[in-house]
C-alpha cells in the first residue's frame, strides 16, 4: 500500500483500485479542536479537487477535497460519535472515507511522504 | 486588513508568540487566536482564570464640563447618575438610532473612561469628535494596554499580585498600585464569569502579564475562546450580532436603556427606539439551541417551515454546553422561548429551538442590593 499527500493536506492510502482518505496531522493541528465531521454518502461520485467532506473546528468549517476522482464505498461512521478522532489519530482511526478510484493515473501528481514533509516545512 | 504586512502590533505581540500563540489578523492587529487550543482554554477559563489581551480595544477619556449630559445625546444610558468608580454597558447610537458600537463607560475623577471595540475605535472617535460639544476633550489612551483576567479564580489570583482588588464588586472600578505602577482595574469582562479588566501603561504590560501567569490559576487565553465564552454568556459581538442596521431593542439590549432615559428621551433615534420598546420590535436577537452536533454559523438563514424568518449572526460549538449554540435575528412572532425553527447549512435543514440566554449562567460578583 502506498500513501500520497495533496497540497490541501489530505492523505490517500491506495490499496489496489480503492483507497482511504483523511486529513493530515498538520491539517488537524492547524484546525484545532474538531467538533464535527461530515463524510460523503456511500455511492457519491467525487471529482478530483472537488468538495468531498466537511470538518468543523470550534472556530470554523473547512472543506475536505477529493484527492482523486471516484465513487465512495464507505464513510467513517465513528466520526459522527467522536469527531475528536481526527485530532487524536488523523492518519489512522480518524480517516474520512474510502473510494473506488476512477483513474489511478490521477495519483501521479500527488506527493509522497518525504515530499509532503518538505512541503509542510516550507509553509 | 487581509494583508498581513499592514497588521499593527500589540504591546504584547512578542509575548504571545513566546507563549506559543497562533497569531491571526483581527481588528487590524496581529492577535493570538489560541495557545494550547480553544477548547482547553475555554474550559480553563470557566474553572480557573484566563488572561486575555484586549489591548486592541480603544481606551478613551472624555472630559469637560457636563460631559455626562453631553454623551447622553448619543447613548441611551443614565450616565449622569453614574457615581465615581461605577461603570455601565452602553451603546453608541448614530443619528437614526442604529448602533455604532457597544461600549463600557466608567465615571472617574478625571472624566468618563470609555472602552470601545478595536475594529471601530477610529470611527467612534471621529463620531464623538464631530458630535460632542467643543468643550469636551477626547483623549485616546494609545499608550495603554488592556488585559482581562476572567474566571472564578481570577480575583483570588490577582489579589496575590495587587492587594485590595477583592473589595471591588461587579461593575465597579478604581486605581490600584502594582509596586509603583498605577493600574486602573474594573470588576467586569465579557465571558459571563467573575473577573477583572486591567488598564496598564504599555511599557509595563509584559511584566504584569508575566506576574499574572506565574499564578497557578492563570493561563493565557486567545480570541477563539473569548468568542465561545461570550457566545455562551449570551453577550453580543459588535459587527456580528449588532451593527449600524440594528437598534438596541431588536439587539436584545433594552436593559441598556435606563429608566430616566425612557421617560425623557433625548438621545439619537429616541423616537424609533422608544416606539420599538412600547410596540415590540419587528425582529429580535434571540438565543438558539441546535439539534445534533453540526455547528450552525454566522450567515445561515433561519426558517419557520418554508418561510424565511431570520438569520444566524453568531454560532459555533459551545464547549461548556457540549453542543452547538447560536444567536440570530428572528422576526416577531417566532421569538418566544421554545419556538421550533430550522436553519439551512450546506443545503440541509437543521433543527433549532429559541433558547433563553445566557446558555451558561453568569457568575458575576454582584454587590447585594
Amino acid at each position: 500500500m502506498t500513501r500520497y499527500f495533496t497540497d490541501e493536506h489530505e492523505w490517500i492510502e491506495v490499496d489496489g483500485t480503492s483507497a482511504t482518505v483523511g486529513i493530515t496531522d498538520y491539517a488537524q493541528s492547524q484546525l484545532g479542536d474538531i467538533v464535527f465531521a461530515e463524510v460523503p454518502a456511500v455511492g457519491a461520485k467525487l471529482t478530483k479537487g472537488g468538495d468531498a467532506a466537511v470538518v468543523e473546528s470550534v472556530k470554523a468549517a473547512s472543506d475536505v477535497y477529493a484527492p482523486v476522482s471516484g465513487t465512495v464505498i464507505e464513510g467513517n461512521d465513528a466520526l459522527a460519535d467522536d469527531p475528536s478522532l481526527v485530532n487524536s489519530d488523523p492518519e489512522g482511526a480518524g480517516w474520512f472515507f474510502k473510494i473506488e478510484l476512477d483513474d489511478a493515473s490521477q495519483l501521479d501528481g500527488l506527493m509522497d511522504a518525504d515530499a509532503y514533509k518538505a512541503f509542510v516545512e516550507g509553509l | 486588513m487581509a494583508d498581513d504586512t499592514e497588521l499593527l502590533e500589540l504591546p504584547l505581540g512578542d509575548w504571545h508568540r513566546a507563549k506559543g500563540a497562533r497569531m491571526v489578523p483581527f481588528a487590524g492587529y496581529a492577535m493570538p487566536i489560541q495557545y494550547e487550543g480553544i477548547m482547553a482554554e475555554h474550559l480553563w477559563t470557566r474553572e480557573n482564570a484566563g488572561l486575555f489581551d484586549v489591548s486592541h480595544m480603544g481606551q478613551l477619556i472624555l472630559s469637560g464640563d457636563n460631559v455626562s449630559e453631553a454623551l447622553e445625546a448619543m447613548v441611551p444610558g443614565d450616565i449622569s447618575a453614574l457615581k465615581e468608580g461605577r461603570m455601565r454597558y452602553s451603546l453608541l447610537l448614530g443619528p437614526d438610532g442604529g448602533v455604532l458600537d457597544d461600549l463600557m463607560i466608567t465615571a472617574t475623577p478625571t472624566g468618563l473612561y470609555v472602552v470601545v471595540n478595536g475594529a471601530v475605535k477610529h470611527q467612534d472617535i471621529a463620531f464623538l469628535s464631530a458630535n460632542l460639544p467643543s468643550t469636551i476633550t477626547i483623549q485616546h489612551l494609545e499608550d495603554r494596554a488592556l488585559l482581562a483576567l476572567q474566571g472564578p479564580k481570577a480575583v483570588e489570583a490577582l489579589s496575590r499580585v495587587v492587594a485590595g482588588v477583592d473589595q471591588l464588586y461587579f461593575m465597579e472600578a478604581g486605581i490600584y498600585l502594582w509596586g509603583e505602577v498605577p493600574l486602573w482595574i474594573s470588576r467586569s469582562g465579557y465571558t459571563g464569569e467573575d473577573g477583572v479588566e486591567i488598564s496598564v501603561a504599555a511599557e509595563h504590560v509584559a511584566a504584569l502579564a508575566d506576574a499574572l501567569c506565574v499564578q497557578p490559576e492563570v493561563k493565557p487565553v486567545g480570541l477563539g475562546a473569548r468568542d465561545s465564552l461570550r457566545l455562551e454568556a449570551g453577550l453580543p459581538l459588535y459587527g456580528h450580532d449588532m451593527d449600524q442596521g440594528t437598534d438596541p431593542v431588536e439587539g436584545n439590549a433594552s436593559f441598556a436603556i435606563s429608566k430616566r432615559r425612557r421617560e425623557e428621551g433625548g438621545f439619537n433615534g429616541a423616537d424609533r427606539i422608544l416606539r420599538a420598546l412600547s410596540e415590540g420590535p419587528a425582529r429580535k436577537l434571540v438565543g438558539l439551541s441546535v439539534d445534533g452536533k453540526m455547528p450552525v454559523r454566522e450567515g445561515a438563514p433561519i426558517f419557520a417551515g418554508e418561510t424565511r424568518v431570520g438569520v444566524v449572526t453568531s454560532g459555533g460549538f459551545a464547549p461548556s454546553v457540549g453542543a452547538p449554540i447560536a444567536m440570530g435575528y428572528v422576526a416577531a412572532g417566532h421569538t418566544g422561548i421554545d419556538t421550533p425553527l430550522e436553519a439551512e447549512v450546506r443545503g440541509k435543514r437543521v433543527g433549532l429551538t429559541v433558547a433563553k440566554m445566557p446558555f451558561v449562567p453568569h457568575r458575576y460578583h454582584r454587590r447585594a442590593k
